[in-house]
């Protein structure tokens, strides 16, 4: 099928605009995480007087970044666990189960994604500080209050995602593993989870994403000590503007994990979006 | 009680798999029975914790008269019925003012976002619908702004939209000589138009990454059938390509509107605490009205009308969709 000539120049001319925007700031990034302090103080170069990678090592003295890293990192992934086991659990019942209040629960998760964060993020705020006057159990500015609020964050997201996925395996397989024997859970388990293996991956990528990027409850909720990168990150750059090459390397660093795993699994995620939509 | 046992379960029936009627069927009929409830259970302890109630105290908030003097003893702050919403709706008041100009600077962002991110996500993806060399490439490059964590790519287009050091007046001023004076970006008129931009670049992606999965699910029989008829590639996409993308773009547009009307990060990271009222859209004003001059039973009052307003637009909009679907 031959296509018109027009349309092919303007693929071409449309396609390398959309590839120019894309990489400039991407350029920008690597570009001056390798450029020594002196260029990246005056104006703009585009090629740098010389490469280095100092940068990259003054990261770690100039900020307290090992520890902003080490607490996202214990945030995100403890979060990512624990909200892609809860929803498994729930994705499951929701899928498998006709039960009283089930439409109930799936509107109302799904309308919280349409709750503003700083609707919650004042009462949050409160309760997490009551609840340690009157309790002792700390929240508030700890990394076990951004983990639970983070971890209701990709839930909504994660459910949904997961009943489009168990609703394509067919119930035969959980009614062969009940004729063994085995109860809802371990049909769960032995049976539908790994055949749902993409969708899992899926969800916990979504999740440590959603956790290792958000910035509004962790200005709110964290103090110096159980600061994550989000924050960190932006107070390096207002408090240390001259040190732009070294902001940029910092950016770098904690970009690659989370673009790495998505690239690895956008598909996934949009056959989750997909099949949502098209129910 | 056997419900409290689910945790045990699996284990024990893995060591002894076969046993269909022994006496624990009456006990597992009832655990059955609750089964389902127990597993959603978590779910929704969370959700209620971290979401419902403190959505509804947050109604309460917004009844109360809550600043840094009775914030401390929260409980007992005098109740002050409507008050809050007639100084946040008075719109001759400060902060009515107020709010209505940051309400006009969100509806103006949203539009022009979510309508730019929207087309240039459809636009690139009919570029891209037929295989070529380098698709695979390009449709994962040009997911890296989505990718990204949101502050490291809005701190890089921080920096560069500094006046002094920053690339966009290097471009601008330095290379194609379009402005005599270094323009600020960050500070001023100009700020709107830096918000934009930056949230066009990494929205875009997204709707891109979805119109593709979309467009791939239409069968190529339908344009080959149509190229034999002699329609032109024009004609082809309003009467195959957009019918067919209608169920993901409703959902699509949705999300996006969502996500846009609610965009905190952008506007937080890329102005820092001091942002522009040019672009200061709703959720970094209730942000500012609330930290800064610790007067809460406002914001609160500000985040419910704010949540109303997306319900309304919401349903309204879901209506709209599904009502025309039908038709």
């Amino acid at each position: 099928m031959a296509e018109p000539l027009w349309f092919t120049w303007l693929r071409r001319v449309g396609l390398t605009v959309l590839t120019l925007v894309t990489a400039v700031p991407l350029f920008v990034m690597v570009s001056s995480s390798l450029k020594p302090s002196e260029d990246v103080q005056s104006a703009f170069r585009w090629v740098p007087t010389e490469l280095t990678v100092r940068p990259f090592i003054d990261i770690w003295s100039t900020v307290p970044l090992a520890s902003y890293f080490a607490n996202s990192l214990v945030v995100s992934l403890a979060a990512t666990l624990f909200s892609v086991l809860i929803a498994i659990f729930a994705a499951y019942v929701i899928s498998r189960y006709r039960f009283r209040g089930r439409q109930l629960f799936s509107m109302t998760v799904l309308s919280t994604q349409m709750f503003p964060g700083i609707l919650f993020l004042l009462p949050l705020f409160l309760i997490f500080v009551n609840l340690e006057q009157l309790t002792g159990i700390q929240l508030y500015a700890t990394r076990t209050g951004l983990i639970i609020t983070y971890l209701t964050f990709s839930l909504p997201f994660s459910i949904w995602m997961l009943v489009g996925y168990f609703n394509t395996i067919p119930r035969e397989l959980d009614e062969a593993a009940f004729v063994d024997g085995t109860g809802p859970v371990g049909a769960l388990l032995r049976v539908v989870l790994p055949a749902a293996t993409p969708g899992v991956v899926a969800v916990a990528v979504y999740a440590f994403m959603a956790a290792w990027s958000e910035v509004l409850f962790a200005s709110v909720m964290t103090t110096e000590a159980s600061r994550t990168l989000a924050v960190g990150l932006q107070a390096y750059s207002t408090q240390s503007g001259v040190y732009w090459n070294q902001v940029m390397a910092a950016s770098l660093v904690v970009s690659v994990p989370v673009v790495a795993g998505f690239l690895f699994l956008q598909r996934y995620l949009v056959q989750g979006f997909t099949s949502g939509a098209v129910k | 009680m056997a419900a409290t046992a689910t945790p045990a379960p699996p284990a024990r029936r893995r060591r002894t798999p076969r046993r269909p009627s022994d006496p624990a069927v009456a006990g597992r009929g009832r655990l059955l029975r609750w089964l389902p409830y127990l597993l959603v259970l978590p779910a929704v302890l969370m959700e209620l914790l971290i979401h419902i109630v403190p959505m509804l105290i947050g109604i309460g908030m917004s009844f109360l008269r809550l600043t840094q003097f009775t914030i401390r003893n929260w409980t007992a702050a005098p109740f002050t019925g409507l008050d809050n919403y007639r100084v946040t709706l008075d719109f001759g008041g400060t902060a009515g003012a107020e709010l209505l100009r940051s309400f006009g600077v969100t509806v103006a962002f949203t539009v022009i976002v979510v309508a730019a991110s929207w087309a240039i996500g459809i636009f690139a993806g009919v570029l891209m619908q037929r295989p070529f060399r380098g698709r695979g490439f390009l449709r994962a490059f040009f997911l890296f702004p989505y990718a990204l964590p949101a502050y490291a790519a809005v701190i890089t287009w921080n920096f560069m939209l500094q006046r002094d050091n920053g690339l966009v007046n290097h471009v601008l001023v330095d290379q194609l000589g379009l402005f005599d004076e270094r323009p600020f970006w960050l500070i001023g008129s100009n700020s709107f138009a830096s918000l934009t931009v930056v949230a066009i670049w990494r929205l875009w992606p997204f709707a891109f990454l979805v119109i593709m999965a979309g467009l791939q699910s239409i069968p190529d029989d339908l344009y080959e059938a149509a190229s034999i008829d002699g329609a032109s590639i024009g004609r082809q996409f309003r009467a195959i390509t957009m019918p067919m993308l209608r169920p993901i773009n409703m959902v699509l547009v949705l999300v996006l509107f969502l996500w846009t009307f609610n965009d905190f990060n952008t506007a937080y990271v890329l102005f820092g605490n001091s942002v522009p009222a040019e672009a200061a859209v709703i959720s970094v004003h209730i942000y500012q009205s609330s930290f800064v001059t610790w007067n809460f039973g406002l914001g609160s009052a500000m985040s419910v009308l704010l949540l109303l307003f997306l319900l309304l637009v919401s349903a309204a909009y879901l209506l709209f969709t599904s009502r025309r679907g039908r038709g």
